[in-house]
């Protein structure tokens, strides 16, 4: 058993040999609650709460986890949409958590955002033309006919024809207007995007052509993507590593081959045994761990491991002592107490390799 | 289908986005006919007193309460003075003022708006103050003002600029507070949207964010509220000048017209009637104009 993952994980390894692109330590980010007449604090939504990951150049990183659970936060927080509360961000070793005004702006050319929603990520009042060009604008970098020029180039590089320039944002259909919204992240060459759930208001006809879209360019233009979505499925086809998230914090990150073979962490246990499979017989013949009652309040996280109020597995002890970031195979970490002991964990039927 | 029409497109034909609006705006039919309307009193107030030369203060006793005739086409009032002149003349001093007074009063509305809006340090304090503004009794407070500054104005600038520009500004300050909280609630709506964010993460300076994403898309209110504003300031000069605190009595306007007739309408219910008209149509044009260009500017609406 310890060595079959081994030979699985080769490519992977090869790929982590990359330099580190953005790194991330002990992230947190909490939102205020105010109440009162006086707007006094009270306490305070810890949506992304001690995150640690690495990014290797030209690395695609899945973070996966239940809607709520701080993944988007986390991947706004590491663009400096939001100001972190606490932790470290690093890009190209470089610190960036208290970066502002023109050196933020500076720093926005290299990272870059694709949306969730390309019905509400682009201004209706403007044309394709001049969102996919504001970045060009704003930044300086293209003026009048190598504007326009770029502006084609980029339409074409996401597979968009360079007349739609003049056009609407509503003349277009979902997959058209995210690529759109694609476009407008590549303009200034940045080496890292963040895909906040680009394919999950997508229709599943349109998903796999955006999906197979961000790859490509990936290998053309060499990028390292933060890929945020809930459809494991899509994850494991894209992501080289996969991070899995509950309630503000990595609960297990591994080589995506090797998470979705043999995941560690009883919460990624559950969240692979609720995707469904592509084989009738095998979906009926499953067994799932359903897990009991609703995600905890970020607000007011339980004590010791956060996930201990709905595992199967847990003990008195979870509930005192918050599992440590152990790292139990190579490049495979996993946050509980029990992970490894393949006794106690509950069982899940194998899913079989992606058709 | 539609793929036809992308192919015969020739590559960045430039597309002005004024001309898009005019064609937009051509196929709105009440917005055309306001277009006709309003040009044609702007257009009789501006040439009419070259045509009909009767000065509108003449006193012509004997003609007093005088029906329609040639020599007096809408009539005269008790005292003989020729409506159709007083109309031309008191129309001049409407609109002006009108427009003048809701383009301060939007101006003011709906930079106040955004900025609270789309500013949270600034937001408690200017909505407080719109709050204060709101609460303030108008009336007593024009009397205040006018009172103040009537002949310091007047000695300055003389009487008709003078008053011209104090009650512009009059009614201007004290018109915006509408404005201002529904451009605020639009503006606290857009902030929100993802395509701010997204200007904000492609590296967007904030004002430009404020001129090119947020302005843009809170028109509509603004639209309907400068249309509304210009029917307000004519009818709240009209009851400055009945107060006797707007323009001196023998100086026509609109709202002055209308407020005098009021007195006689059993005599000459055409004193009423002719200015009540004009007011209306004027906002009424305006109103259509607004709607129109609202559509215009709207590129979901305007289906090139």
């Amino acid at each position: 058993m310890p060595t079959e993952p081994a030979i699985a994980n080769a490519p992977v390894h090869s790929d982590r040999a990359t330099p580190v692109l953005v790194e991330v330590e002990n992230l947190a980010k909490h939102f205020p609650i105010m109440r009162g007449v006086f707007r006094r604090q009270v306490g305070s939504v810890r949506a992304v709460d001690g995150v640690n990951f690495r990014i290797h150049e030209r690395e695609t990183l899945g973070l996966v986890g239940e809607s709520g659970c701080g993944k988007s936060t986390a991947g706004r927080v590491i663009l400096r949409l939001y100001d972190p509360t606490a932790g470290r961000i690093a890009f190209r070793g470089e610190d960036i958590g208290d970066v502002h005004g023109e050196s933020l702006r500076r720093l926005r050319q290299s990272m870059q955002m694709v949306f969730q929603d390309p019905q509400d990520s682009l201004n209706p009042r403007m044309t394709v033309g001049s969102i996919v060009g504001e970045p060009l604008v704003e930044h300086g970098v293209a003026k009048g006919r190598a504007l326009d020029e770029r502006v084609d180039e980029l339409l074409n590089a996401v597979g968009l024809s360079a007349r739609f320039a003049n056009r609407y944002p509503h003349e277009f259909s979902g997959g058209q207007r995210q690529r759109i919204g694609i476009a407008r992240a590549l303009a200034l060459e940045p080496e890292f995007i963040v895909c906040d759930e680009p394919i999950a208001a997508l229709d599943v006809s349109i998903q796999a052509q955006v999906v197979n879209l961000l790859q490509d360019l990936q290998e053309r233009l060499g990028l390292t993507y933060l890929f945020i979505s809930h459809d494991l499925a899509m994850v494991r086809h894209i992501a080289d590593r996969v991070a899995v998230m509950y309630l503000g914090k990595i609960v297990e990150l591994a080589p995506s081959d090797e998470l979705y073979r043999e995941p560690l962490h009883p919460y990624t246990r559950a969240l692979m045994s609720a995707a469904p499979v592509h084989d009738p017989e095998l979906e009926a013949a499953r067994e799932r761990i359903i897990l009991t009652g609703d995600v905890p309040s970020p607000a007011n996280p339980p004590s010791g491991c956060r996930f201990n109020t709905r595992c199967p597995m847990a003990t008195p002890e979870c509930s005192v002592r918050e599992p440590e970031w152990r790292e139990l195979r190579p490049g495979h970490q996993v946050a509980c107490h029990y992970a490894g002991d393949v006794e106690r964990m509950p069982a899940i039927i194998k899913t079989g390799e992606p058709g | 289908m539609a793929e036809q029409t992308y192919q015969d497109a020739p590559l960045h034909e430039h597309r002005s986005l004024w001309m898009d609006v005019w064609l937009a705006f051509r196929n709105h039919t009440g917005a055309l006919v306001g277009v006709g309307v309003f040009a044609f009193i702007v257009l009789a107030v501006l040439l009419g007193p070259f045509l009909h030369g009767i000065d509108p203060q003449y006193l012509d006793i004997q003609a007093r309460n005088a029906p329609v005739s040639w020599s007096h086409p809408l009539g005269t009032d008790n005292l003989g003075r020729d409506m159709l002149a007083q109309m031309l003349a008191g129309g001049r001093i409407s609109l002006a003022v009108g427009f003048t007074a809701m383009l301060l009063s939007l101006v003011l509305g709906t930079g106040v708006g955004v900025l609270a809006g789309y500013f949270k340090r600034l937001d408690g304090l200017l909505m407080r103050s719109t709050d204060l503004f709101l609460a303030l009794p108008l009336l007593p407070l024009l009397l205040v003002i006018i009172m103040l500054f009537r002949d310091t104005l007047r000695a300055a600038l003389g009487p008709e600029t003078g008053i011209f520009l104090l009650i512009v500004f009059v009614i201007g300050i004290t018109s915006w507070m509408q404005t201002a909280r529904i451009v605020r609630g639009e503006v606290l709506a857009i902030k929100e949207r993802e395509f701010v964010t997204a200007a904000r993460s492609i590296g967007t300076r904030e004002r430009r964010i404020v001129a090119r994403h947020v302005l843009p898309n809170v028109m509509s209110p603004i639209m309907v509220s400068a249309t509304l504003g210009i029917a307000n300031a004519i009818i709240t000069e009209s009851a400055l000048s009945f107060l006797g605190l707007g323009f001196p009595p023998d100086f026509p306007t609109w709202g002055r017209l209308l407020f005098d007739g009021a007195n006689f309408i059993s005599i000459t219910p055409a004193r009423v009637i002719w200015p009540g008209l004009a007011i209306s149509l004027t906002v009424l044009s305006v109103n259509y104009i607004g709607d129109g260009l609202r559509d215009a500017l709207d590129p979901r609406l305007r289906g090139t």
